[in-house]
């Protein structure tokens, strides 16, 4: 097995993970960054809608501060979040959306001059700001903070930050897939990596390792993210018995993932005025949420949503129940210029035209909150030498619930944070590579590889799909315990018949089945720990909706779940630390859910 | 519409398994409403053939990963209806680009390749200052770069290129593009001259024969032809000034930036 040595190892070429080298490489370490892909095919090039940063350069911004982006988002949260790490988050966003323009991002400008909302009103956006940075409105924020490239926000971050780590001489060994975290319980140095150009196995030592390997969206069948968001770096980190996922239970779903397909269309539809309407085109948003309406929270938007299909209020198809998403009152001009993409998607996948028609949608999985546990400087719990940022990464800047555009901005906010930690550490660290942890990080992937040629009678995707749909009926927008116990024995009984699995092909050279049966366990063990950190959270808090618990119980649960695997254990060890509350005390969100699940409970909200 | 019987004809080839000589394999597939390519190819591999080799990750059309050729059409997959094809349907892995497997290219590498050669960064010596506001730039100005930032790498036009197929040196449509968008950049500090080196050979603005291929089958419709035509007005411009020994950018260009 060939061996490759490096300062820093990043696992993940999104956009926290080349933030995170560029910050290492800054500061004159020699970084390699892996990837299932080529680094610009990453998930992040799929953001389409906005990056929150508090600029306040527009009409409906002005008076935006950070400590509005931060209220905004601890209120989101619904107070699960670390707060000194989001104060640090919301104060760094300007700094760093700035760089990403001294980078070269285009950013979409102000234009001086009265603009007509889609609403009729008219505003003035003012002279003097002309040619600063512009922002569109997004669901859950009191000002208008999104900033955005026309509609390809995350395309343009992240062919800005390949350049950047192009430029720094950043190598980048793409269409690899790390296996394994190479550790001795106390320190990591780096992973056991697979070639899925050629099948071959290698060993990356490393002094700083980094997971920024993105969600594990795609565990749940119905996805909005990339098709290769398996999640694998947290299972990586689960697997060490060590390091804790934090909050897994926070699963976010997007009320806007089209029929069929789960291609997002970006909350800019809802955020410049897009409706959505029922079976009988009734717009059914106000009634629920008068105030908010269309732009509630995506947690409460999508309960809202499979509520009223669940009252009958959907509209059938072939691939189940559906509400429409109706923009048609923009206007082709506001269509064609401002959600292009949009209209690409409803053409091209859907073959119908939004400017004439609605579009099928329905709540689908779209964010991971939990993930590898870190502190504010993006240090793992639990072994020295590993760091986590990005989606993969639970720093924890959303809690219970992300907003829209905050992901982005933690990527490179974050990005540059752990990039920092990293280099920090590394000056004048000194230690080295002991043997046996190598050995045996080898050994425990290279024993798995004969045992799935040779033997084995389950079918890998067959296990795959059966995951999924016990996520998605059971672990999804709404929760209740006697359904998370079914879920959590059913998956458990998957992931004994996981250790069968066999491939039905040769499983030589990149063989797509062999990468599949390899991450699985992996995977599975992943959904576990979601759906046992579910049942034992006897709470309602942001995305994590039980039915049997319609309240939040601060009194109890002001806590976050911190879950570890321990080596031939059936199920996840849970423990509990304190949330962080700096400046602001848990109360409403002013979303109207807090108060009507409080009247329902009889209990304070 | 009574669903049809679809005859996928795939290109096979592992170069890793020696069992498994390069050759054409069918598989018949029911078609459903609105299937796409990455759903039939997807439903292929989980049902029928597991060690099939494809590249799907956005599956929306922005990734730029599933380019291939579609009865001998370069093409997004996830992007091409079945409905829009015939019952047979070939499919083959997009030419010019190294074979991983089936209909699997390393598109990444050539890349990675075309940009260190255009050095595809914001050249600059101002330095970040994170106090300051940032510098301003006009809507229209930023929606142009944009415009020209859309390319996804998917290949198709490098694919479809008559001169690619005959100098492996060539940047192709989408290399050009990309000088393209920095040339227009205001924050990059690149002189006219410095961008004539890079693209004012065989290799770059003169090798491009004129069939425009890469324009018909761009799948995000850039303005490649437009924009071939704007490089080599610059080019020429850009030479005679060198002729004349005058490398700076000319003064009222230097105005268009601010
Ligand atoms: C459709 C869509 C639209 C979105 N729009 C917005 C938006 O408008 N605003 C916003 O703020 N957020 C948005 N988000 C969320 C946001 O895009 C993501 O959270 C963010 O881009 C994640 O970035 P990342 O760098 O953490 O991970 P990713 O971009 O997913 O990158 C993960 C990287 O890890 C690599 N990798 C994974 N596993 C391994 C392994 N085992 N070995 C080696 N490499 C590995 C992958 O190859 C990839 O390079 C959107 C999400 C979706 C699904
Ligand atoms: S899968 Fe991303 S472009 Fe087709």
């Amino acid at each position: 097995m060939t061996t490759i040595m490096t300062d820093v190892l990043v696992i993940g070429a999104g956009l926290a993970g080349e933030r995170t080298a560029v910050e290492a490489a800054a500061h004159g370490n020699q970084v390699i960054i892996l990837s299932l892909v080529p680094p610009r095919r990453s998930h992040s090039v799929a953001a389409q809608g906005g990056m929150q940063a508090a600029l306040g350069n527009m009409a409906r911004s002005a008076g935006d501060s950070p400590d509005v982006h931060f209220e905004d988002t601890v209120k989101g949260a619904d107070w699960g979040c670390e707060q000194d790490v989001a104060r640090l988050f919301v104060n760094l966003a300007p700094v760093a959306i700035r760089q990403m323009a001294h980078w070269g991002v285009p950013w979409s400008r102000v234009v001086p001059g009265p603009k007509r909302l889609p609403s009729g009103e008219i505003v003035e956006e003012s002279a003097e700001k002309e040619g600063l940075i512009a922002a569109r409105n997004f669901g859950g924020t009191k000002k208008w903070r999104a900033c955005f490239c026309s509609d390809g926000t995350g395309h343009s971050l992240l062919y800005t930050m390949d350049n950047v780590a192009l430029q720094l001489g950043v190598q980048v060994h793409d269409r690899t897939e790390a296996l394994a975290l190479i550790h001795d319980g106390s320190r990591c140095y780096g992973a056991i990596v697979r070639d899925l150009r050629n099948g071959e196995l290698r060993t990356y030592l490393a002094r700083a390792t980094v997971i920024a390997t993105g969600g594990y969206g795609r565990i749940y069948g119905q996805s909005t993210n990339a098709v290769i968001n398996d999640g694998t770096g947290m299972a990586l980190a689960l697997e060490t018995g060590v390091v804790p996922l934090g909050n897994m239970e926070a699963v976010q779903f997007h009320p806007t993932g089209v029929v069929p397909g789960d291609i997002l269309v970006t909350e800019g539809c809802r955020g410049d005025g897009g409706y959505l309407l029922d079976k009988d085109e009734h717009r059914f948003m106000p009634d629920y949420e008068p105030e908010k309406k269309e732009l509630a929270s995506r947690d409460v938007v999508s309960r809202r949503m499979i509520h009223h299909v669940r009252q009958g209020h959907g509209v059938e198809s072939a691939y189940g129940p559906h509400l429409w998403l109706d923009i048609r009152h923009l206007g082709q001009e506001h269509i064609e210029t401002y959600l292009r993409d949009v209209a690409d998607i409803c053409r091209d996948f859907l073959g119908i035209d939004p400017v004439h028609q609605p579009i099928p949608v329905r709540p689908t999985q779209h964010y991971s909150m939990g993930g590898v546990r870190t502190d504010i400087g993006g240090r793992a719990y639990g072994l020295a030498g590993l760091y986590a940022a990005g989606e993969a990464a639970c720093w924890d800047l959303h809690g219970f619930n992300r907003l829209g555009g905050n992901s982005v901005a933690e990527t490179v906010v974050m990005g540059m944070v752990v990039g920092r930690s990293v280099a920090q550490d590394l000056v004048g660290s000194d230690f080295s590579f002991p043997d046996a942890p190598v050995r045996s990080a080898k050994a425990q992937v290279e024993q798995r590889l004969p045992a799935l040629t040779t033997y084995g009678l389950e079918y890998v995707w067959a296990l795959r799909q059966q995951m999924s749909a016990i996520l998605m009926e059971k672990v999804g927008v709404f929760r209740n315990g006697r359904e998370l116990v079914t879920a959590v024995e059913e998956l458990q009984e998957l992931q004994e018949r996981a250790e069968r699995l066999g491939l039905r092909s040769t499983g030589r050279g990149p063989n797509p089945e062999l990468s599949a049966a390899l991450r699985l366990p992996g995977m599975i063990r992943l959904a576990i720990t979601i759906a046992y950190g579910a049942l034992q959270r006897t709470e309602s808090r942001g995305s994590h909706y039980r039915e049997d618990y319609p309240a939040r119980d601060d009194a109890l649960w002001l806590r976050r779940t911190l879950a570890t695997w321990p080596a031939e254990a059936d199920l996840p060890r849970l423990s509990y630390e304190p949330v962080k509350i700096t400046e602001l005390p848990p109360g409403e969100r002013g979303y109207g859910e807090t108060r009507e699940a409080a009247k329902k409970e009889g209990a304070r909200g | 519409m009574a669903n049809r019987t679809l005859t996928f004809s795939v290109f096979r080839f592992n170069p890793y398994d020696p069992d498994f000589g390069p050759r054409m394999q069918e598989y018949i597939v029911e078609e459903t409403p609105r299937m796409t390519l990455f759903t039939a190819l997807t439903l292929i591999r989980e049902e029928m053939d597991p060690s099939l080799q494809f590249d799907f990750v956005c599956r929306s059309a922005v990734c730029g990963s599933c380019a291939m050729l579609v009865n001998g059409h370069p093409r997004l997959a996830c992007r091409t209806r079945t409905d829009e094809l015939p019952a047979k349907i070939v499919l083959h892995p997009l030419p010019f680009f190294r074979l991983i497997g089936d209909l699997s290219v390393d598109t990444g590498s050539w890349f990675a390749e075309m940009a260190h050669r255009v050095e595809s960064w914001v050249h600059t010596t101002e330095t970040f200052d994170p106090d300051a506001e940032e510098a301003r730039m006009s809507n229209d100005q930023a929606l142009s770069v944009y415009e020209l930032e859309r390319c996804i790498e998917c290949g198709c036009c490098v694919a479809a290129c008559a001169t690619a197929q005959m100098r492996d040196d060539f940047l192709g449509a989408t290399g050009l593009l990309r000088i393209a968008r920095f040339w227009i950049d205001p924050r990059d500090q690149r002189t006219d001259a410095d961008f004539y080196d890079v693209v004012g050979t065989d290799a770059g603005v003169f090798g491009c024969v004129g069939l425009l291929a890469c324009h018909d089958y761009c799948p995000k419709n850039l303005p490649l032809m437009e924009q071939l035509a704007y490089l080599r007005r610059r080019v020429m411009f850009a030479s005679l000034r060198s002729a004349v020994g005058k490398k700076e950018r000319q003064p009222e260009e230097q105005e268009a930036t601010r």
